[in-house]
This record gives C-alpha cells, structure tokens and sequence, in this order.
C-alpha cells in the first residue's frame, strides 16, 4: 500500500470517517467511480474536476464489464477532508455515475501502476540499468544494442524511485499508466 | 397505436405522452422535421418566440408557475447556444425544463457544418444531463428519461441534441412505462437524524427556520406542511429570495426574506438563533455574508435532495438528505408522537426579542414630492393587485429586491425569479411562459428599463398570442444595482451605468400594437396601474421613478449579518478592502 497522508486519529479500517471534516490538511484519496460507459461520461467527469477547482493527480478509465455496459474510472486526488467530500458528492449527482467508493478510506486496498521507460546508453550504464530493472523485477519489453524498454508494475511510489535511478543511466522517455485500484479482501 | 414512426414524429408523441401542452421554441434548419410534425398535429401548442434565450426563459417561467417541466425547442448551432443563458439559469435554481436542439445529420458531424456547435459539449457544464441521440431507435426512450431525470431529485434542465438524420429515420416507439432508469434519488430521510432533530427543536431556546427554492420544487403538499410545522410549533420563519410564498407573507410568524437585501428581524434572527433549521436553501453567498461569522452560535440542520449541498459552504450538524415533502411529513409525526413539545419559555423570550427588531421597520421610506419612489410605485402595485390571481415575475437588480421586499407571496408557484444565476432579461419571457400556463390570471413582469431592454423583442411574441402581461418598469435611467455599487465601492465614478438613448417606451409599445403608459407623477400612479389592470393585452408601464434611490437594508460584502446597513446615513466606507473583491 503506499503511504498515505492519513491524520492521526483516523483510520483506513473503519467504515466510518473519524476526522474532522473541517481540518486543513490536504490529503491524498484514491477514488473508484463506476459509470455507465457512455460517450462523454469521462468528460463529465473531468469537467467537473476542471469547473470546480478540484486537483486530479492520475485518472485511468477502462470498460470493465462489457454486458453491463459499466466503465471504472479510478481518480487519486488531494484535497481538504471538505473538498473530499464534497468531490465525492458531486461524482455521485452525476446521472452516468453509479457508484463512488473512497478506497482510502473505505478498507485497506492495493493500488497498481504501469510504467514504461526507454533508457539508452553504453558500456557500464547499460549493464548498470539491467541491473537494476532486475532488482525492481521490471521487464525488458524492447532492446537494441543502445537501448532497452523496461515494463514495471507497482505502486506510484516504487515507479518514482525506479524513474529516479534510471534518470542517470540515460532515461530517455517514461509512459506511465496512472493509479488502479482495488479493495482488498473478498467483498 | 402504430409503433414505427419517424424520430421527429417520435418527438411530438413523447411531448404528447409527458402531458406537455405547450412548447416555447424557433424553428431553424436543423428542427424542419419536428416542426412539420407539430404543424400536423393540434395537442400542442407551438410559441413561437423572437431569440432563443427567450423560449427558454418562457419554458422557465410555465415551470416555476406549474411544478410541470418546460420545454423548449430550438434549432442547431446559434440556437443552441442561444439557449445557454436559459439553461445555466435553470441549473442554478433547479428549474425542471426540457431543451430540445436540432443538429447536423450525424455523418456530417465533426465536419464543421453549417449551423454546427457541439452542443452536448457546450451545454455539459450547464445542464443536469444531456444526450446527443445518434439513433432513432434510442430516442423515445431518451425522452421519457430525460422527463424523469428533469424532474426527480433535484430537478434540473436537461437537453436532447437530436440530429436531422435522426429526425427523419424511422424506428419503434417505446412508451414512457417501458423505460427502465437507474436514476431514483432517494427521497425519505433518514429516522434517526429527524429525531435528533426534533429533540433539538423541543429544547431550543431562539429557533428560526430558514426555507427555499426546494420546497417549491417540493410540490404543494410541502409548502402545506410547512405551514402546519410553523404553526404548530410556533417558531419563526425566514426565506430565501427563491422560497418566497412556501409560507405566506401574512403569516403570523413571518420573518420576510433574508440576506443580503433581507430584512432587519430576518437577518438578526439568523445571526442570534440557536437552533437553524434549514429546507430546502443551499446557504448561498447572498444569505450567508462572510461565511466565518455566519450565525455562531446555532446548531444547523439541513434538510436537502442534494447530498453534494450538504457540506458544501456550512457544516449541517442535523443532515438530513431527502424530499423536503417526505422529511417533512415524518419530522412532524416524530414530534406529535414525542409530545409536541416546544421550549415555551425560551421560544417566548425569543419572539419578544424579535419583536424588538421589527421595531426598526428597515422597509420605511418616505414618499414626498413630485417624484416617485420607487418602494412606493411598488407599494401601490401590491394595494391593487393582491386581491387578484396573480403571478409576478422579475428582471434583475434594484428593482428585484424591492419586489421581493414590498410584494407579499401567499402561495407558492407565484414568484418567478432568477436567482442563482441573476440573468437580466429573464423576466419578460418568463412572464409569457407564466401566462400560456395561466390564461386568465394577472401576470406582472417587475422590472428594470435596463433588463427589460435585454429580451424586448419578446413583445412581439406577446402581441402574436394575445398574452396580456403586464411590464411594470421601474426606470430610473441607470443600471441600479451596479449604480449602488459604484456609489458604496468605487469612488461614486459611476462607469457606464447609466442608460444614455432610452428609447420611449409608449410609442415602442405602440410600435408592436402593443399599449404603453407613462407615469411620472405619485398623485396619478394609482389611476395608471388601474388602467394597465384594466387593459386587455400587453401593457409596457413605464414608471419614471427616483434615480439615485439605493436599495436597503443591505449586509456589505464581507460583513455578517449583524452588521447590516439600514440607510444612506450609514453606508460611507461600509465596504472594506477585504469585501471589495466578493461580488
């Protein structure tokens, strides 16, 4: 799980949210918005991020269930625990929305990122990032002899520190996928 | 019935099957095929109006006075985006209307066609839902969502963009009780936290309740519980400029309107209270002033349909998301049940305390010389108008706030104003939409000669229908509020805020057939609104009224409710630097 920002006195284990909702501290949330996969829907919602002032930090949408015709948009935002609130609130008013679950707080959840990154280089460098793409078991999807693609998956974090190790060893261009995320546990 | 139908006669017969017996539009290329079907037909009538932003203000205007939907019907393109101002309105006050646009045949969209606009794109922002219908197949059944999402919940506009290929296809006709939805807001409230709120309400020692524009959405049934609530518990009540007539105006325990133009006892009252039970208001910056001296020492409850209102500006300590109608019907059996209990004590105290502030009497001004005030053009509107059935519409400005402050409501669904949004130019058209609903009632536009400008061209709709709205305008020659505004905040430099080149606004009524009146003089203001009474078509009444009148009471901006301004001695430097920058 990466490291959350949560006050102390809350909890990421309990149903019911025990912070004040009126602190000043800005906190990192993690949003699943299913929606009816509509065309617009997505413009819905980021319209309503860009109107009302809200920060998006990563947004990934993809169908989840095509019979059910639903899409899962996944949003990790920051804000005051009033602005979450209240970006939540306005996510459900709209009609495409069906569900909004706050996965920060709702339960523990696990959250994934893809990353692709092109490094290019020679002699050491080269045997230097392999190395290392090793320990963070990332994937070599592409190589010539002065380059590799490496794929990793992990939490935004882990995808950061590999971003930062490799900036030296020739990092020529970075893909990233943004957050997904899940509950943890059965239901 | 015959099943398979063209998308445009599909139009007409879902129209038909909502109950919609008029509609307020602008025929254009994009819309030729449902306005041949409204040619073939005689279930509906068809308003044609001058400019777009005119149909949906009308359609407006039919829905506020009727608790039905409006609809609007324009075409692609700049009629489309003609009708933003109207939807935005709409959204602003949760005003159910139903706006339907033509649009480019679907294989030449994206191409930038003639009268092309991506209204769905445009109008996202500004509308509850809306749907670009690419398929006639699916267009019924996107009708009578489209009523159902209108008008559930918090009601809203909605706008259907439905392209001319679309309009001329056929396909099969789905009745409104085969459409499924997902879209059902709940509407009972939670038990709990309503006898939370009734323990809350036995005790209090200075309660208020504070109503708005949700309970009129509410429905009647509503505005009836309010009054049996109040008159039960015998607490006072204050409303927002969109609750005006929820409770009468003649109440026992009336307040009058609060906020920033409110009166003294109703501002007070909110500032000193402790216990505020809010229905159906959304604690909007024009009640609340500076937000953290709003009311401090009261408990607030909040009674509202919207879960993202709750929250938003104010912490609600009672929660309470639902139907006013529904919450309020189970708030009062929970306190009959309990044992009707009030805090008599407390409450009395209370009410000698507001009776203290009334005695300030902030509405008094004095009507001398030979010009007219323009609280006394107002006063004398409501002498001879309250007996009638009527309905009063406003522009917005100065003129706005006197109406609201000198005209009493004693029923809901009488009072149509934009509030949330503030369009000049709302008001005229709204006053059609008013009268197509109700033929024979008095229908008075309230307004400025600066707003009333703004939708003019709507006389021409007027005369063609026959509709005899009264335009009662209060003309002062200048912009007023930005005026007052000018005067409080910049230095009395009155930049362009005075009408240079008004026309005369007898021989422009005149001009469309229409009657005009003019009226200078306070001695002959009564035989004057007789005579527009008393005439049968539109009148334009043009009363020339004080120019430099300013509008009190008034809360400066930044400043708490408290600290209100009560007339022209005491307005130098009421606005600090702080409140300079709020509108």
């Amino acid at each position: 799980m990466s490291p959350l920002k949560i006050k102390k006195g809350s909890t990421s284990h309990s149903a019911y949210d025990l912070r004040p909702s009126y602190s000043d501290t800005v906190e990192r949330h993690t949003l699943a918005v299913l929606v009816e996969n509509e065309p617009g829907v997505l413009a819905r919602v980021i319209g309503l991020f860009a109107g009302r002032g809200y920060n998006i930090e990563s947004l990934t949408v993809a169908e989840v269930d095509h019979q059910g015709h639903r899409s899962r948009i996944t949003i990790v935002t920051t804000g005051t625990p009033q602005i979450i609130i209240q970006i939540k609130a306005q996510l459900g008013r709209i009609i495409d929305v069906h569900k909004v679950n706050d996965l920060t707080v709702e339960g523990p959840s696990v959250e994934r990122e893809l990353g692709l990154f092109k490094v290019a280089g020679k002699g050491d460098h080269r045997v230097e990032a392999l190395r290392l793409a090793d320990i963070f078991r990332a994937n070599v999807v592409d190589s010539t002899l002065e380059s590799f693609v490496f794929e990793i998956t992990g939490t935004p974090e882990k995808i950061d520190a590999f971003a930062d190790l490799m900036r030296p060893l020739g990092l020529q261009e970075v893909a990233r996928t943004g957050v997904a995320a899940l509950s943890r546990g059965a239901v | 019935m015959n099943k398979t139908m063209t998308g445009a006669r599909m139009v007409v017969q879902a129209l038909i099957d909502q109950g919609v017996d008029v509609v307020f539009g602008y025929p254009g290329g994009a819309v030729l095929p449902i306005y041949d079907e409204l040619f073939q037909q005689n279930q509906i009538k068809h308003v044609l109006v001058r400019h777009e932003q005119g149909a949906v203000h009308a359609a407006e205007g039919y829905a506020r006075s009727t608790g039905k939907p409006g609809v609007a019907l324009v075409t692609s393109g700049p009629g489309a985006t003609n009708a933003v101002t109207g939807l935005t309105d709409a959204l602003m006050d949760s005003i159910p209307i139903i706006v339907l646009t033509g649009q480019v045949p679907t294989f030449m969209i994206g191409s930038d066609a003639f009268q092309e606009a991506d209204t769905v794109g445009i109008t996202r922002p500004c509308t509850k839902h809306n749907w670009l219908v690419k398929d006639t197949e699916k267009l019924s059944a996107t009708l009578h969502e489209a009523f159902h999402i209108a008008l559930s919940g918090r009601p809203g506009p909605v706008l259907i963009d439905i392209p001319k290929d679309v309009q001329f296809a056929t396909g099969t006709y789905t009745e409104a009780r085969q459409v499924e939805t997902h879209y059902n807001p709940q509407v009972k409230g939670d038990l709990d936290m309503i006898t939370e709120l009734v323990k809350a309400m036995e005790t209090a020692k200075r309660p208020v309740f504070y109503t708005g524009g949700g309970v009129i959405n509410s429905g009647p049934a509503a505005s009836q519980l309010l009054r049996e609530l109040v008159a039960a518990t015998g607490f006072p009540i204050t409303s927002t400029l969109m609750g005006l007539g929820a409770y009468p105006a003649s109440g026992e325990a009336w307040l009058g309107m609060l906020g920033m133009h409110g009166l003294y006892e109703a501002n007070m009252a909110m500032h000193d209270c402790d216990l505020m039970i809010n229905i159906g208001a959304r604690f909007d910056d024009r009640i609340t002033g500076r937000i953290d001296a709003f009311s401090p020492r009261s408990k607030k409850a909040h009674i509202d349909i919207d879960a993202s209102s709750i929250n938003k500006v104010v912490h609600a300590d009672f929660p309470i998301l639902g139907d006013v109608a529904h919450v309020l019907e189970d708030l009062l059996n929970v306190w009959k049940s309990r044992g009707r209990k009030t805090n008599a004590e407390g409450l009395s105290k209370w009410w000698d305390q507001i009776k203290d502030w009334r005695k300030v009497d902030c509405l008094k001004f004095k009507q001398e010389g030979k010009v007219i005030k323009p609280q006394y053009a107002l006063q004398r509107l409501e002498e001879l108008t309250k007996k009638h059935d009527r309905y009063i519409c406003t522009e917005v400005g100065q003129h706005q706030m006197w109406a609201a402050q000198y005209l009493g409501f004693e029923d809901p669904n009488r009072w149509m104003t934009s509030g949330g949004l503030g369009t000049m130019g709302y008001g005229f058209p709204a006053s059609i939409g008013v009268q197509m609903a109700h033929p024979d009632a008095l229908v008075i536009n309230v307004a400025g000669e600066a707003s009333w400008l703004m939708n003019m061209q709507e006389l021409g709709t007027a005369m063609q229908y026959r509709l005899p709205v009264k335009q009662f305008i209060l003309n002062n020659e200048r912009l007023g509020m930005v005026r007052q505004w000018q005067e409080l905040l910049h230095g009395e430099r009155y930049s362009s805020s005075w009408s240079e080149s008004l026309p005369d606004f007898v021989k422009l009524a005149e001009a469309f057939g229409a009657k005009g009146i003019l009226c200078s003089d306070p001695d002959t203001l009564d035989d004057a609104i007789m005579e527009m009474l008393t005439h049968d078509g539109p009148v334009l009444f043009d009363c020339l009224v004080e120019k430099h009148e300013n509008c009190f009471p008034m809360i400066p901006s930044g400043k708490p409710h408290n600290e209100m301004l009560l007339g022209d001695a005491s307005t130098k430097d009421a606005i600090q630097a702080g409140g300079a920058v709020l509108v």
